[in-house]
């Protein structure tokens, strides 16, 4: 019976890393299907959200208002990075494309560097610190925040992606770009609008982690590129697959951190990452793409 | 008119290379050369990859992790011959190389990106956690230095030679790999996929080809850096390192074999040059990257060229239509 105990508990804190590299996962998969781009720029925008956020949350101590305004400003650094840096360019070959956005995730993190400087800094849990049990498993209330509002922002972004005419045509550019423009939509705003929205979805991510792993500038590489695994295991530009591939590699990496060596758990997500490349390179629920 | 350039470059090469010999007699102006030609032999592998093959490598610091601590460890530990050690690292590398490209070039777009960044990251792990074989993150030492004909090269100036002399070889070599039938395959490759392959090139396995050539570039170099420091440690082998060779590519002009020399030698000395460097060194890569990339697509050099030409031919009455 005892093995069971901490299965739970490895159980419980996979999910909730699970679900901080789906909304990552979710970030690169919208950008994907707008622009065939793979934005790598896309971990900083983590690290950005974590850290606006705590700077707010210092001058006005509300969550609400460091959360809603930690997703805002890093949405704006999301617009601004396709203005300034992806718009521009001349050859928009998929390696120019990759450099770019690699060289603005060096840069990002570079001036969160000089901004904030190398400590890491706490941002109060949601609703405090007090765990309560569960079987053998202790759970914060963090944990079931992460998980419940990546519930509610996986809804709300299906939904925009189903009912509201912009998130409609959104969805008509990433199918088809050209016959998109010839009945009218702005194609081009369509991509702007992704990189903001895929903007404040890693910046979500940021917030909601930073509670239980503190905000640090260089905390964005790692799960960029993570979130970026999840994105690849479940299936590039789809929202189940985001969300699929986020909850197994979350998983996966707690079991095998919990049961086989916690040094190697960083190494989880890029071994799923070349095994699914390798076998299955359109991911788990990929279909055509 | 032509041959009579590219001949004038390789005298001018070998001239500067042995003036320098003759003349530097400070140890530290070697070492910062050594690393100079050390980080060349890291970027033109990569520019072939990159300029002429049309692909990136975003974790090409595990190849030279690989021939690092293979020649370390080999060395240090089990007292083999450097040279039998080299040889190793070179089989490993281009082993692992074989095993990631075969599966990720023969699909199009990004997936040979994707794969290297995964395996740098978990060679760099397997680096800092296997503490019985790599020692960990504090590192490897006791790295014994190369010898070439019973003289050991265990000062920087006679290493100086060998590097730099490897260094020629290679440039020779990819020069000449470019201009071979091969080469204008993997150019060919690099313009349109689908023009190279009606034209009856195999694409993959060219791709395949350029990339294997570019690990084990990478694995020598690693090789040569170990028995240089004569210690080594993972931290020179991270997801940033992968980067920074790729801003030197970037900086020199892809599809520019000598351009890879002037990437490498710039971003190799400009660090040791502004100590203030190291605080923006992050930015300065990062903006490098961006901005070469989204205004100046042929490099930095190339791209300046062009500007000028481009202003002369708007002086000059010319226009495009």
């Amino acid at each position: 019976m005892e093995i069971f105990a901490p299965l739970l508990q490895y159980l419980i804190s996979g999910l909730t890393s699970g679900a901080i590299y789906a909304l990552i996962a979710l970030g690169f998969g919208i950008i994907y299907n707008t622009t065939t781009i793979i934005n790598f720029a896309q971990g900083e925008m983590v690290m950005l959200g974590a850290l606006s956020a705590i700077s707010i949350y210092h001058l006005v101590p509300s969550l609400p208002v460091a959360f809603v305004g930690g997703v805002a400003a890093v949405a704006l650094v999301g617009l601004v990075l396709e203005r300034l840096a992806l718009r521009p360019v001349r050859d928009p070959s998929p390696l120019t494309l990759i450099i770019i956005t690699v060289g603005a995730a060096v840069l990002i993190k570079g001036v969160a560097m000089l901004l904030w400087g190398k400590e890491a800094y706490p941002l109060p849990p949601f609703s405090g610190n007090v765990p309560f049990h569960l079987g053998e498993a202790t759970i914060l209330p963090q944990n079931l925040w992460v998980l419940g509002l990546t519930v509610v922002l996986v809804a709300a972004l299906e939904a925009f992606f189903r009912l509201t005419l912009v998130g409609k045509a959104m969805r008509a550019c990433s199918y088809n770009p050209r016959a998109a423009r010839l009945v009218g939509i702005a194609a081009g705003r369509m991509v702007q609008l992704s990189f903001g929205v895929s903007a404040a979805l890693g910046a979500g991510a940021g917030i909601l982690i930073a509670p239980l792993t503190l905000g640090v500038y260089d905390m964005g590489t790692m799960l960029g590129l993570k979130g970026f695994s999840a994105a690849i295991i479940g299936g590039l530009g789809s929202l189940l697959g985001g969300v699929l591939g986020g909850l197994i590699l979350g998983v996966a990496e707690a079991l095998a951190s919990g049961l086989i060596s916690s040094g190697y758990r960083d190494a989880v997500a890029f071994l799923l990452l070349l095994i699914v490349l390798f076998v299955r390179p359109q991911g788990v629920v990929g279909g055509r793409k | 008119m032509k041959i009579r350039r590219c001949l004038n470059r390789w005298v001018l090469f070998a001239a500067t290379v042995l003036i320098l010999a003759a003349w530097l007699d400070n140890a530290y102006y070697y070492t910062l050369l050594n690393f100079i030609g050390i980080h060349t032999l890291l970027v033109v592998g990569l520019n072939l990859l990159m300029g002429y093959g049309g692909q990136i490598s975003l974790g090409h610091a595990a190849f030279f992790g690989l021939g690092a601590y293979t020649s370390g460890i080999l060395t240090a530990t089990w007292g083999v011959n450097p040279w039998l050690a080299l040889l190793a690292g070179l089989i490993l590398a281009g082993v692992a190389a074989f095993l990631i490209g075969i599966p990720a070039l023969k699909l199009r777009g990004y997936y040979l990106a994707m794969a290297t960044l995964g395996f740098g990251i978990i060679v760099y792990i397997i680096l800092n956690q296997a503490h019985a074989l790599t020692g960990g993150p504090s590192g490897l030492s006791g790295i014994p230095s190369l010898s070439l004909a019973g003289l050991p090269l265990n000062t920087p100036r006679r290493l100086y030679l060998l590097i730099w002399m490897t260094v020629g070889g290679i440039l020779g070599l990819s020069a000449n790999l470019v201009d071979s039938r091969t080469g204008r395959a993997i150019r060919a490759l690099h313009d349109s996929e689908e023009a190279a392959e009606s034209l009856g090139v195999d694409t993959a396995r060219m791709k395949l080809k350029v990339f294997i050539w570019s690990a084990l570039y990478a694995s020598l170099a690693g090789s040569f850096y170990a028995h240089t420091l004569n210690f080594i440690a993972p931290s020179s082998f991270d997801f940033m390192f992968s980067i920074k060779l790729v801003t030197m590519v970037v900086l020199g002009g892809m599809a520019s074999i000598w351009g890879s020399l002037l990437g490498a030698a710039v971003l190799t000395v400009l660090p040791e040059l502004l100590t203030v460097f190291h605080d923006f060194e992050v930015v300065i890569f990062g903006a490098i990257l961006m901005v070469v990339m989204i205004f100046l697509p042929r490099g930095l050099v190339r791209g300046i060229m062009d500007l000028w030409e481009f202003r002369r031919f708007k002086r000059e009455g010319g226009s495009f239509v």
